[in-house]
């Protein structure tokens, strides 16, 4: 099962790289990873995706907690939190499929940020599932690139992550 | 006040009295400065040698090590160093010097990026971008590194910023900022008295003591726990000592390398009491063999420790001085009788005496090594400072020189460094002034740093 770590960790320069060493050498995978500053700069966020199945999740807590900077580790459940990715879509349209096109783009509630001659760019947030779902309707129209972001999560609640 | 100054206050400030170095171009301003200071810098002939005397000076003593070095080569002979201490969590400072700020990431002269190589074996590292945050830095450095599960922590410093003028009060300790490090050290008390009813109920207990219970002054505690729960003891190589080897209720050391008699008794036992130790694999074997019968309360301040390599049946994260102590508070209320587990005893007593550790006096008129060990044991009654290099020689001298206190016996034993017993006792000599301290070396390994002749001559008439 996909584990999602939700990680405060001090804002300063090689942390990132410090995370990223520490699940090299332990030999634990990273699925995806997202990282930006929280509601206050000197505390940023990661977001680490884990499989159980490659690693035990406590012992990548443990050896993450370690880490001096890392401040809070939040394991997230994922019937308690809300998960999202963002996927930025490049797709060939022409006057024959744009319409089809743009009838997906309405039921995904999805959204064309820019138009030329050929392409569509469509943005599309959803769970990691629904993404998915998105991008193989879009296949067959030709699919000139995309861009995806690792998951984000929130716990639900009152309390903060 | 000048930054190279504001360095050396500082670690005066955190009592350093011995710094180990060897210098080049971008540390000059340390050493020039260092003039004005009453620091002791040991000149030591290569900068392995200077990391291993502080790591020797550190296991002699309990102190902070401290060893500099300048930028890129002077740097990376410290790797093996750093890499040493982490894996034996010796509480160590480097420090080394750095290229100017405006050269880093060019390939400058002399720059190597110490602080990524050397990421994976420091418990924390800086690389100072600016000179007012030295003081903290260096008061968190030596908190770091000397707290928790202790290590070494690595501060990169550019040149440039060792020359900037900066205020300075050495008597206004700066804040420090560590908002995510936080030691734990007291001992869940629901899980501390846990571990009293199962070591009451024991019938076949086996104390397994490490390099925590030496690192957390802990020795006084686990004999008290030893005795008066009657209680067999095996320790890890790093905790040689922990436990005098010549009691009754010593098994000397386990594992691979360890005697007899306590393989017999941990592949019988019914729990393992561990106590700062890591479940190496020199000590478990194939770890699903290992103490098959046994249930295991595992102690340590190294939270990611428990349950890393076997599952803890009653895992305590927290020091061990403190942890044991209040273990023993409940056991008390227990009131364990001393014959409990009368048949145990008499099991460890016919296995030591059945199964002995040999020591080959001679052969073809030739002096065996274990004879000539034992022959220093029984001289200096195993209150020598004792180190050790790596090799053959090493395990004999585990073996065969029982050590009679913590802080006795020095070894590199999770890197396995061959090279760091000579300059480790050139350390330990210098923690311990006075005191006889011993290198039981291999040839091999003592080649490896055999420079350091020159340093031990040249402070001799200052350390003996
Ligand atoms: C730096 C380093 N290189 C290589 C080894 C591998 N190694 C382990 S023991 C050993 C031989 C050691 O020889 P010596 O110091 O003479 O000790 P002896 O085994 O003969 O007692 C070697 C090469 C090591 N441990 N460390
Ligand atoms: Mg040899």
């Amino acid at each position: 099962m996909k584990h999602t770590l939700s990680v405060l960790v001090e804002n300063k320069p090689g942390v990132l790289t410090r995370v990223a060493g520490l699940f090299a050498r332990r030999g634990f995978n990273i699925d995806s990873l997202v990282v930006a500053e929280t509601e206050s700069p000197e505390v940023s966020r990661m977001t680490i995706t884990v499989d159980e199945q490659d690693q035990p999740v406590e012992q990548v807590t443990k050896q993450l907690h370690k880490l001096i900077n890392v401040i809070k580790i939040t394991s997230l459940d994922p019937t308690e939190s809300v998960e999202r990715e963002l996927l930025l879509i490049k797709v060939k349209a022409d006057a024959e499929t744009r319409s089809e096109i743009m009838q997906i783009v309405e039921i995904f509630r999805a959204k064309i940020v820019d138009v030329s001659h050929e392409v569509l760019i469509i943005e599309m947030t959803g769970t990691r599932e629904k993404v998915s779902a998105f991008m193989e309707l879009l296949e067959q129209f030709g699919v000139v690139e995309l861009v995806r972001t690792g998951r984000l999560a929130m716990g639900r609640g009152k309390r903060p992550t | 006040m000048k930054a190279s100054k504001v360095i050396l206050e500082a670690l005066k400030r955190e009592g350093v009295e011995t710094i180990f170095g060897f210098p080049g171009g971008q540390i000059i301003p340390l050493y020039d400065a260092i003039y004005d200071f009453d620091i002791n810098h040991i000149l030591v002939r290569h900068e392995q040698g200077a990391g291993h005397a502080a790591d020797g000076y550190a296991r002699a003593s309990g102190k902070v090590g401290v060893c500099m070095a300048t930028s890129g080569p002077g740097a990376t002979n410290l790797v093996t160093p750093i890499a040493n201490a982490y894996m034996d969590s010796v509480p160590m400072v480097a420090i080394t010097g750095q290229v100017s700020r405006h050269l880093i990431g060019l390939d400058s002269f002399q720059e190597a990026d110490i602080t990524g190589i050397t990421l994976p074996i420091v418990k924390h590292s800086y690389l100072v971008k600016r000179s007012q945050d030295l003081p903290r830095i260096i008061s968190e450095a030596f908190y770091i590194a000397g707290t928790g599960r202790p290590g070494p922590v690595l501060i990169d410093i550019p040149v440039d910023v060792t020359k900037e003028e900066l205020d300075f009060d050495p008597d206004h300790l700066p804040a420090m900022q560590l908002p995510g490090y936080k030691p734990n050290v007291k001992g869940h008390p629901k899980q501390v008295r846990q571990a009293a009813r199962v070591i009451a109920a024991a019938e076949r207990p086996v104390i397994y003591a490490g390099g925590g219970v030496i690192a957390a002054d802990a020795s006084q505690e686990l004999r008290e726990l030893a005795t008066y729960g009657h209680i067999p003891v095996t320790t890890t190589l790093t905790g040689k000592g922990c436990f005098p080897e010549e009691h009754d209720l010593s098994m000397g050391m386990l594992g691979m390398h360890g005697t007899p008699y306590a393989n017999y008794a941990v592949s019988q036992a019914d729990l393992l009491i561990a106590v700062g130790v890591r479940f190496d694999d020199r000590v478990t074997g194939n770890l699903s063999a290992f103490a098959p019968h046994a249930r295991f309360v595992h102690v340590d301040i190294d939270p990611a420790e428990i349950s890393k390599n076997v599952a803890a049946d009653v895992p305590i994260v927290g020091d061990a001085k403190r942890v044991l102590t209040s273990l023993l508070v409940e056991l008390k209320k227990l009131e364990l009788s001393a014959d409990r587990h009368l048949p145990w005893m008499q099991q460890v007593e016919t296995w030591k005496r059945e199964h002995p550790l040999v020591v080959r006096e001679s052969e073809d008129g030739e002096i065996m090594p274990e004879f000539a060990i034992h022959k220093i044991w029984e001289i200096t009654r195993g209150e020598a400072v004792t180190c050790t290099d790596v090799g053959q020689h090493q395990m004999w001298a585990a073996q065969h020189y029982l050590s009679s206190r913590p802080r006795g016996f020095i070894t590199s034993a999770g890197l396995g460094t061959m090279g760091f017993g000579f300059p480790a006792a050139i350390g330990a000599q210098v923690a311990r002034p006075g005191e006889l301290v011993i290198d039981i070396a291999g040839d091999g390994s003592f080649q490896m740093t055999l420079q350091e002749l020159a340093t031990a001559v040249q402070y001799h008439h200052r350390h003996r």
